[in-house]
């Protein structure tokens, strides 16, 4: 999409009239106005964004912004914004939605829209609980999670966004927290200027359901220990002192002390984003406390052809080669005859 | 080729072509029933295959049929009973031996007769003899060896001149009814114009079939002569793809580009085929990862300005459900195409039935109106098709077509209509005039919400599956809520409009009127012509307006002393009819075999509806 430098918005030009009804401290509010803020700077009109939901505390966010909008149903914001970006390329599509809304019911339409890397933004917004319905497991709870659904613990395996893009050959994937607003309003930035489908997953809090599922490694005092920032070209060093890295060991990553054991910065892993193999990235996204950091920033992003992008392209050839271009040509065309 | 026989001429005659699925008898059939309409004959066809692509060979099971019924005055039926039959093998007997008629004209490949192929057929070592076929034309004919022979120099591989068999039959068909062969073999070269051993060798069976039937002198030519249809160009069609062109001339009227987002299932994939084939008219076809992203992502494209269509069977009917009402509630252009299969469930996917009625009309949660309308055979699939979605876009309101098996896989020969005379479709844009947009301000006279495109500066707007007030606002308030549930049922109401009155065939009172709706049409028309001819005092009337009635529905009904509605489910639209106009008494005639009725089954029951007091 064609940036126009002149075109000035705040983030309030994208608040619409709605009065926001999230729950006090819900991280929502948070990613709402980072959305607002990157918006707001992307020189793209107004008019050509539209916001598509599906169902879902997270769902109800394009209600709230000023910009065309459209709120589904359960699972199915992927399918609905695959047909509007299908249909209208020249529009900004982003799809906002949860970790229930599309890895359970919708958890198909999730994996085929990136599959396909069709230009869509995807926020998804992973807060490892059901908030709307009142505190269910969901399939990124950790096992044993006790909830209302699971008052003995889950007995199921998590999903991690990250590898699921990655093995659905997803081309951009990355993770911001939501309280982090310069982080996360870099990362959206970054998703809308990709070209193909950007899945973002925001670790966020449920303020009343799973209040502080993020905080062990998420935390204020912890973060910069527990979690690190990815940035392509930079090397990946964490912690307080600067001093943690990243490098492989065999077929592993393994964190290490800079200054320890013989340990330089030159040892430490470069960030290459547009690495299209995507090994590396696959160790990244799954990184858990307290084995590893947590990984946010950019994890991968790699340039390929645009769903949409091709649907048109080979609409423009095929006319172009054929001889029937309007109704009643075709109507006409093969085998007729004329009755006297 | 030398001087023929004495020429018999007959006003109609229905020819079954069956074999293995393998066999190639839809071809066989289609390329048949195209030299019949090119002669000028009405005609109508209709295939019947097993679910499964090659179910086990020799097996009643996997027999593949194609039924052609032409003649020289108006065919709607491909007919109930075979004059003549071709059987590639003993299945072939045994599946249609129920279907011909007495003393017709059966033909089959004597090779094929092996004492192997005739036990998996269910028999003992002769089925012309424990079918009780004497009395019959059998031609017993040597097709696989005669095939061989002729083309034993041509040095091809065994399995491509088995192939050729059913062109030596169609051949064989073409004598016995004084047709050309320049249509097939013209095909044969284009179908294989890179393989051209491969045309010729098909050429050459369809020759030695055509000789073949000659030299036997078994065999009595029938003329159909042409029948006199209205002037104008015709070409064949079948109902699916009437349907997706219907779409395609719908787009074009109106000025928008056309969206498709299907999944694959049977028998409504040619729509989906069809139209992936036509970009060259900018179609944008989505083949989605199930039923629900087709009709979601369509609903995507509606949002988006498209006409968004979706087609699918019963059971994705099913599952597009809850997207349904959302199309529903947010009030956008939608046609949702139903081509019915016997159900429930997986049941008969081959098969044609009429039993997804209630699905379509009432399927879904909350008070979920849509408009419903159904097609009468194949070639008025375009014009159903064109009319769903002028409605649709025109009072902005999802509307479902139900077509079924019979219409989509069945074709006839079809004036092609003039584009400059169907009407016109006018998407009922937001006016810049009419100052702010409010999402969900309504048209005083259809009561339609107006259509803001994303992309225009100042019409931003959020709309989705939440009950809203006017201005698009989530509302859970109670008066707020039945207001806008009575606007929508009003909204498809005021759709009569575009309703035509119902339409009698027959006197406009009498003892009996004869009604259905969809694909039963053909049938019931054919048995109300024959019955009428007979003296008896029948009409019939044949819906596709269901959702709403036509307005002169009870006008009509009050006429005649009985109604009855023949249906191939178990009496759905004889209930809504109960439901909707409670002053009639409605008699029923029912049949769910995942068949068509015969003609002879509805005269039956007329007859004795009508000699009972």
């Amino acid at each position: 999409m064609e940036e126009n430098k002149d075109l000035k918005y705040t983030p309030k030009d994208f608040k619409s009239d709605q009065e926001v009804r999230w729950c006090p401290g819900c991280g929502d509010h948070a990613i709402l106005s980072e959305i607002q803020k990157a918006l707001s700077e992307m020189g793209i009109p107004k008019e050509k964004y539209v916001f598509v939901s599906g169902i879902g505390c997270s769902s109800r966010l394009p209600y709230y912004m000023n910009t065309y909008g459209f709120h589904g149903i359960h699972g199915r914001a992927a399918a609905i914004a695959t047909g509007v970006k299908t249909a209208r390329p020249d529009l900004s599509v982003w799809v906002m939605t949860g970790d229930g809304d599309s890895l359970a019911i919708g958890g198909n339409h999730f994996i085929h829209a990136v599959r396909r890397n069709i230009d869509i933004n995807l926020v998804l917004f992973n807060n490892e609980i059901y908030g709307l319905t009142k505190g269910q497991y969901s399939p990124t709870s950790g096992r044993g999670h006790v909830t209302k659904t699971s008052p003995f613990g889950t007995l199921e395996e998590p999903f991690s966004v990250g590898e699921l893009v990655i093995g659905a050959r997803g081309k951009f994937f990355a993770r911001t927290i939501d309280s982090n607003v310069s982080l996360s309003t870099e990362i959206f930035t970054k998703a809308a200027k990709h070209k193909g489908t950007s899945v973002v997953e925001v670790l966020q809090n449920c303020v009343i359901f799973n209040d502080g599922v993020h905080d062990i490694y998420a935390g204020k005092e912890v973060k910069e220990d527990r979690t690190i920032t990815l940035r392509h070209g930079e090397p990946m060093i964490f912690g307080k002192d600067r001093k943690s890295g990243l490098i492989l060991e065999g077929l592993k990553l393994k964190v290490v002390k800079i200054g320890e054991n013989g340990v330089t910065e030159k040892d430490i892993l470069v960030h290459d984003a547009h690495e299209p193999n995507p090994g590396i990235h696959y160790f990244l996204a799954n990184m858990r406390y307290p084995e590893y950091p947590v990984a946010l920033g950019v994890i991968r992003e790699v340039e390929g052809e645009s769903y949409e992008t091709a649907v048109h392209a080979q609409i423009e050839k095929v006319k172009a080669g054929s001889k029937i271009k309007c109704m009643n040509d075709l109507l006409n065309s093969g085998t007729v005859w004329d009755v006297e | 080729m030398s001087k023929k026989p004495q020429i018999v001429e007959k006003d109609e005659v229905v020819i079954r072509f069956s074999g293995d699925s393998g066999d190639g008898m839809q071809l066989t059939g289609t390329l048949f029933s195209d030299t019949a309409a090119l002669y000028g004959n009405d005609l109508a066809t209709f295939p019947d295959y097993p679910a499964e692509i090659r179910a086990p060979q020799g097996t009643v099971g996997g027999v593949s049929g194609f039924t052609v019924h032409l003649g020289h005055y108006d065919v709607s039926t491909p007919g109930d009973y075979a004059d003549v039959l071709v059987a590639m093998n003993p299945a072939a007997i045994k599946a249609n031996v129920a279907w011909i008629k007495e003393g017709s004209t059966i033909i089959y490949d004597k090779d094929n007769f092996t004492e192997k192929n005739i036990q998996k057929a269910g028999y003992i070592s002769d089925p012309v003899a424990e079918e009780k076929l004497d009395g019959y034309n059998i031609i017993a004919a040597p097709i696989t060896s005669m095939v061989k022979e002729a083309l034993k120099d041509f040095g091809l591989d065994p399995k491509s001149v088995l192939r050729t068999k059913n062109m030596f039959a169609l051949g064989m068909v073409y004598w016995m009814f004084d047709r050309k062969l320049a249509y097939t073999e013209d095909y044969c070269d284009t179908k294989f114009k890179n393989k051209p051993e491969i045309a010729r060798a098909n050429k050459i069976a369809l020759r030695a079939g055509y000789y073949y039937a000659e030299t036997i002198e078994a065999l009595t030519p029938v003329r159909i002569n042409p029948a006199s249809i209205a002037k104008g160009r015709y070409r064949n069609i079948n109902g699916n793809t009437a349907t997706a062109w219907g779409f395609l001339a719908a787009a074009e009227k109106a000025g928008l580009k056309l969206y498709i987002g299907s999944y694959p299932i049977t028998p409504a994939t040619g729509i989906l085929e069809e139209l992936a084939a036509r970009k060259d008219l900018g179609v944008i076809s989505f083949q989605a990862e199930d039923e629900i992203a087709g009709i979601c992502s369509a609903i995507g494209a509606s949002f988006s300005g498209y006409l968004a269509v979706t087609t699918t069977s019963g059971p994705g009917l099913a599952l597009k459900s809850e997207a349904i009402g959302l199309a529903v509630m947010a009030e956008l252009p939608l046609v949702v195409v139903d081509v019915q299969r016997g159900g429930p469930s997986t049941g008969l996917p081959t098969k044609t039935e009429q039993s997804d009625l209630f699905q379509a009309l009432y399927g879904r949660n909350g008070e979920c109106p849509v408009v419903v309308m159904a097609a009468t055979s194949p070639s008025d699939c375009f014009r159903f098709a064109f009319e769903a979605a002028r409605i649709a876009i025109e009072h902005m309101t999802p509307v479902l077509l139900l077509t079924d098996g019979y219409l989509a896989n069945g074709s006839e020969p079809w004036k092609i209509p003039e584009m400059e005379a169907l009407p016109s479709v006018t998407p009922p844009y937001h006016q810049p005039a009419s100052g702010e947009y409010i999402p969900y301000r309504r048209d005083e006279k259809r009561l339609n919400r107006y259509w803001a495109i994303p992309g225009i500066p100042g019409l931003e707007h959020r709309i989705g599956g939440l009950e809203k007030t006017i201005k698009g606002t989530v509302s859970y308030v109670p008066e707020n809520h039945e207001y806008m549930v009575k606007m929508r049922d009003e909204k498809v109401k005021r759709v009569l409009e575009k309703v035509p009155d119902l339409e009698v065939f027959g006197d406009k009172d009498g003892d009996l009127l004869l009604t259905g709706w969809g694909g039963t049409y053909g049938h019931l028309l054919t048995a109300v012509k024959e019955l009428r001819a007979e003296g008896y005092s029948i009409s019939l009337a044949g819906f596709n307006y269901i959702n709403p009635l036509p307005a002169n529905t009870a006008d009509v009904f009050k006429r005649f002393k009985k109604i009855a509605v023949c249906e191939l489910n178990l009496g759905q639209f004889a209930d809504y009819l109960r439901m909707k106009l409670q002053d009639f008494r409605y008699y029923q005639l029912n049949k769910v075999q995942g068949l068509p009725f015969t003609v002879k089954e509805i005269k039956e029951f007329c007859i004795k509806l009508l000699e009972e007091k």
